[in-house]
């Protein structure tokens, strides 16, 4: 496996003009077999926002948006800093059924105390084909309102036989104020 | 796409000189144009086992030309039969060979999951696949953080491989996440995977890193610390 940097779509810090969502239309398409995206402290305008991706067939039938078609299952484990709650369960309010809404990954309940954060990265498989469904994994890592460390696994399929090339990147409330995203295509 | 994928059954992408000659993007080969593969991870540094140590870590090259930092390791065994693997940091502000340097500064706060299967099929696994492992999480509090558990050294095949991912460690605005998934052979001939995600909760700069058993040496195996690019 190699690692191509294709493009830096996200770097700004909180001294900078915060961004409503990071829509990257450029970039994706069959030149690499899947595409990872490096995602490293995202901070939030907002407190308790969940960290969130959708995409969108440009080129395809359906060009309202991104709100492609998503069936997803996603865990998460999680641990207070005074010791409590440490759990890993099911994340019901996180997975996707047949749903065009933003499809939440790397962590949930981000907090927007200075030092809080979410950082992991999304692997998207093959969104080029005009054959297949388009499976991706999540994986992240974030600082909960309340004091929680949140590692969340999410994964699925864009339900979309045309091909994906275009994804956006935003919390499901308020800007992203700080951040760095990275695409990369495998091959 | 290159004219030619092969030579003499080696993918092009993977030769970097023929006769000691080295060739670039671009350039061609009998009149076949060569397209190199490039690769976003560098190999930084190796730290190895050699013989046994009492740690393996690394104390410079932590710093703000990558964002993620990969951290493989491959078959590590340690001296002792049943022991934990472990990992800690110090911040610039306390470095070995500058502050006290001993690891023990950054708060941590982790979460601890496992999945195993025992070689005789003789024990349950866990029914929902992973089982959170509440005696080894972490909730901030600056002790070495266990990435995976009962690292066998009965017979001598047995160790532990796998990667941690740490973001950001150059940040002095953010805490540091780290997510790490590592499989071992364990004691009682089980195979463990351990996913351990969580942060450094600390806003200094982190620079350094350490890992090591919780008893005795590493005596097996090597550390690869890779930079993901960031240009």
């Amino acid at each position: 496996m190699a690692l191509t940097l294709i493009s830096t779509p996200l770097n700004i810090t909180t001294s900078d003009t915060a961004v409503t969502s990071v829509d990257i239309t450029s970039g994706i398409d069959g030149t690499y077999q899947s595409y990872e995206f490096h995602c490293v402290n995202m901070y939030p305008e907002t407190n308790n926002v969940n960290f969130c991706f959708q995409v969108n067939a440009a080129t395809g039938s359906n060009t309202a948006g991104f709100d492609q078609v998503i069936t997803s299952s996603s865990a998460r484990a999680y641990l207070k800093e005074d010791g409590t709650g440490g759990t890993l369960g099911y994340d019901a309010n996180s997975d996707h059924h047949q749903e065009v809404s933003l499809q939440r990954i790397l962590s949930t309940g981000t907090g927007d105390d200075a030092d809080q954060s979410v950082s992991g990265i999304l692997r998207l498989y093959a969104p080029s084909s005009t054959t297949y469904v388009k499976h991706f994994l999540a994986e992240g890592n974030g600082a909960d309102h309340g004091d929680y460390t949140v590692n969340s696994w999410t994964a699925g399929y864009i339900n979309t036989t045309e091909a994906i090339d275009e994804i956006t990147f935003k919390f499901d409330s308020g800007d992203i104020e700080a951040g760095t995203i990275k695409m990369f295509g495998v091959s | 796409m290159p004219d030619i994928s092969k030579i003499n059954n080696v993918a092009v992408a993977d030769i970097s000189k023929l006769d000691s000659i080295t060739f670039a993007d671009g350039q061609k080969v009998n009149n076949q144009s060569v397209s190199l593969i490039s690769d976003a991870h560098t190999l930084i540094d190796t730290a190895d086992s050699g013989s046994g140590v009492a740690s393996l870590g690394f104390t410079s090259g932590i710093d703000s030309t990558y964002d993620v930092y990969e951290f493989h390791f491959t078959n590590i065994h340690p001296e002792t039969n049943n022991v934990n693997f472990l990992f800690q940091v110090n911040p610039s502000d306390d470095e070995v060979g500058s502050g006290t340097g001993e690891y023990d500064t950054s708060p941590i706060t982790s979460t601890f999951m496992t999945s195993y299967q025992k070689e005789d099929n003789a024990d349950a696994h866990p029914s929902a696949g992973f089982l959170y492992e509440a005696d080894q999480d972490i909730a901030n509090v600056a002790n070495y953080v266990p990435l995976n558990l009962h690292v066998a050294a009965a017979v001598g095949d047995e160790s532990l491989s796998g990667v941690l991912r740490l973001f950001a460690p150059h940040s002095n605005t953010f805490v540091k996440h780290f997510m790490s998934d590592t499989n071992v052979y364990t004691n009682g001939d089980y195979s463990r995977r351990a996913l351990v995600a969580g942060y450094i909760n600390d806003t200094t700069p982190i620079t350094q890193i350490n890992f090591k058993f919780a008893s005795d040496e590493i005596q097996g195996g090597n550390i690869k610390m890779y930079g993901v690019a960031k240009s």
